[in-house]
């Protein structure tokens, strides 16, 4: 098994006209996914590489019966198409779109936790189960099949622990970035409690930043509900308080949400957590043995 | 983006929350023309967004014009907690009965605002509300249904306000919240909100967040940020439309991810070393990009040695390398610069460097060896 994306994902696309959505769309599908439908408004009709595209995203999952949708849109209509991703039915939702204001994500959010529907993102690179499928926009080689499940807030750090791990002969099961704006869909707790009910996955490496608390909440959760070992990063000791470090998530209110807290809070719980990317694949090899 | 004093008040006044009646004064002779228009006495008040300028002496009453030019004299230029006063507010002095606390956060916990009230007012509020929780009222609105006048009127009983005060909280609060809304605010803070001898309740202070990607819906506040820093790099920075964060450190820094740069900015300091920035190049990093990154580093002086620190996923390490050379040959810098190329065609980044780069640019296969190169290089240079 993995989590969340594999051979059961029919995927649409929403933005799939654009760009990039273009693009990383035909990557997935070169990877295994299957991807059954676009969607842009006044597109209808149209195809790209062979995948129909439709107008709403309820023609496209009453058409196709897509399960899951990865949203390509630009951040200015993104929390619109969000609302549409939810209200046409799909059981996961991928938001890849950086940018996005905070309000907007406060009112997805809140609708969003009315029903049982997953999100993850925005601002994420999205998820893998190498060898099976792909959804978002990871660089696919780095990754390759195995037992550790790996969850994130940065998307070049995970490729970097990924090949780490790589080096070491270790896969993954699945790999799960939640993105670095300050809402998300789905927190560190959300994806651990899945990759704890996962049968594949054997330990899980978090990989957390600067900002909030949710490695601190998850800290908790790991000592409470989890018997698969977890290993950690913390990118952002170095980072002063008041200043947004590239994500919009990744800042220091006043005292809190420091690097330092975050550690403290895992180490409390004797989940280790490694002083750099390699010193993290190092401690996966020690406890996977 | 943090606004000052001043724009925060011109914010509230926008939208209908009483603010005393004050001007923007660069020199001593606006303060003096200010206070002037004002009449009557007024407040000095340095623009700097650090707290505690008042015990800093950047806040001072003045009884005549005279005396407002004087005390600008005085304030302006000075260094308050690292933060050079460049500007100076000039209101109108309030006769204050009493002092209260006012704010709505963006709780990224709980995924709600949280508006706190308090009868206690013009102090740290975080003492507050750890030695008389009692006096601070907490409330999270659903922010699908907002902050209803019952809510607002909960509050006000809740945190004790005096009852000739409660009308004037109350309106206040609920303008507030739909200033946080409206505005995209990630922070609004009054502290102190004040009752006056007369009677009225108005904000005497402001500190306003707003969230950086709601800009593009605001072009009113985006034209603030201009105004809003005052180091030379981080200025350039945002002309360019670099993520860039300034340091102290000798140590220039380039990546792309902002994981993976705050990851290297973390590996530098222990190898003994000291960041002098956070950039990120973002996910392309192509030749231009390289070029106005190097070249944002290269204008602070500090700097003696530059760690580029890349992962290539989608983005080719080859690609890297000849955009680092064009980068390099374009701006002829002499300062080493130590390269750690990852991921996809790294190899073929390596060799290109290797062949084509000139002596001061060195490659190195992790980013551990890389950052320890970096830190030696810059000690070597001190």
């Amino acid at each position: 098994m993995s989590i969340l994306v594999g051979a059961q994902t029919r995927l649409m696309v929403q933005g799939i006209t654009g760009r990039e959505g273009a693009f990383h769309t035909t990557r997935n599908r070169e990877y295994g996914t299957n991807v059954v439908a676009g969607v842009t408004p006044g597109k209808g009709g149209q195809d790209v590489s062979g995948i129909p595209v439709f107008n709403s995203a309820r023609e496209a999952v009453e058409a196709t019966a897509a399960n899951t949708s990865m949203v390509f849109v630009p951040p200015r209509f993104a929390a619109d198409a969000l609302f549409e991703a939810i209200d046409s039915g799909v059981e996961l939702i991928i938001c890849i779109t950086e940018g996005i204001p905070a309000h907007e994500m406060l009112k997805v959010y809140t609708h969003l936790k009315r029903g049982e529907q997953v999100l993850v993102g925005p601002n994420c690179p999205g998820i893998i189960s190498p060898s099976k499928a792909t959804v978002g926009i990871m660089p696919t080689q780095v990754f390759t099949p195995g037992k550790v499940g790996l969850v994130s807030r940065s998307g070049t750090l995970t490729y970097q622990i990924s090949k780490e791990l790589a080096q070491l002969g270790i896969g993954q099961s699945t790999v799960v970035g939640i993105g670095g704006d300050p809402v998300v869909g789905s927190s560190f707790i959300d994806i651990l409690g899945r990759f704890e009910e996962d049968r594949e996955t054997e330990l899980v490496v978090m990989v957390g930043e600067i900002g909030g608390n949710e490695e601190e909440k998850a800290a908790e959760f790991i000592a409470n509900e989890m018997s698969t070992p977890v290993v950690a990063y913390i990118a952002g000791f170095q980072a002063p308080p008041g200043k947004q470090m590239g994500h919009a998530g990744a800042i220091i209110t006043g005292s809190s949400g420091t690097a330092e807290a975050k550690r403290v809070a895992l180490e409390a719980k004797g989940v280790r957590v490694g002083t750099n990317p390699t010193e993290v694949a190092t401690l996966v090899k020690e406890r996977l043995v | 983006m943090d606004l000052y004093e001043y724009q925060g008040k011109q914010l509230f006044a926008q939208n209908g929350i009483p603010v005393p009646s004050g001007e923007v004064a660069n020199t001593p002779e606006e303060a003096r023309a200010a206070a002037q228009a004002i009449g009557g006495k007024v407040v000095v008040k340095a623009q700097v967004q650090i707290g505690g300028r008042g015990k800093a002496g950047g806040i001072k009453l003045a009884e005549t014009p005279d005396e407002a030019e004087q005390r600008a004299a005085e304030i302006l230029g000075m260094d308050i907690k690292g933060h050079t006063v460049h500007r100076v507010w000039i209101e109108a002095a309030s006769n204050i009965a009493k002092e209260y606390y006012a704010s709505i956060t963006f709780d990224r916990g709980e995924k709600k605002p949280l508006v706190m009230l308090s009868a206690v007012g013009g102090v740290d509020i975080e003492e507050v509300a750890s030695n008389q929780p009692d006096k601070l009222a907490r409330l999270h609105i659903d922010p699908l249904v907002g902050l209803q006048p019952h809510d607002a009127r909960w509050l006000a009983f809740a945190a004790g306000i005096d009852p000739e005060a409660i009308k004037g909280v109350v309106s206040i609060l609920g303008r507030l919240y739909r200033g946080f809304v409206q505005l995209d605010a990630m922070l609004m803070e009054i502290n102190p909100l004040i009752l006056t001898e007369e009677g009225e309740v108005i904000a005497l202070d402001s500190k306003v967040t707003i969230d950086g990607n709601s800009l593009f819906r605001h072009p009113d506040i985006a034209a603030l940020r201009d105004t809003t820093t005052s180091d030379p790099q981080e200025k350039m920075a945002q002309e360019r439309g670099v993520t860039y964060v300034k340091l102290d450190g000798d140590v220039g820094i380039l990546g792309n991810g902002a994981g993976l740069v705050m990851s290297t900015l973390d590996v530098v300091a222990l190898a003994g070393g000291s960041p002098a920035n956070f950039l990120d190049a973002g996910g392309g990093s192509q030749a231009e990009e390289v070029v106005t990154a190097l070249e944002v580093l290269l204008s602070d002086d500090k700097v003696k040695v530059l760690l580029i620190n890349i992962f290539g996923g989608i983005t080719r390490c080859d690609e890297v390398a000849e955009g680092l050379l064009t980068a390099v040959e374009q701006l002829g810098t002499s300062l080493p610069i130590v390269v750690r190329l990852d991921g996809t065609n790294e190899e073929e980044g390596r060799r290109i460097i290797a062949e084509k780069a000139p002596e001061n640019v060195v490659t190195e296969a992790t980013m551990l060896s890389a950052a320890e190169r970096a830190v030696a290089l810059a000690k070597e240079a001190a």
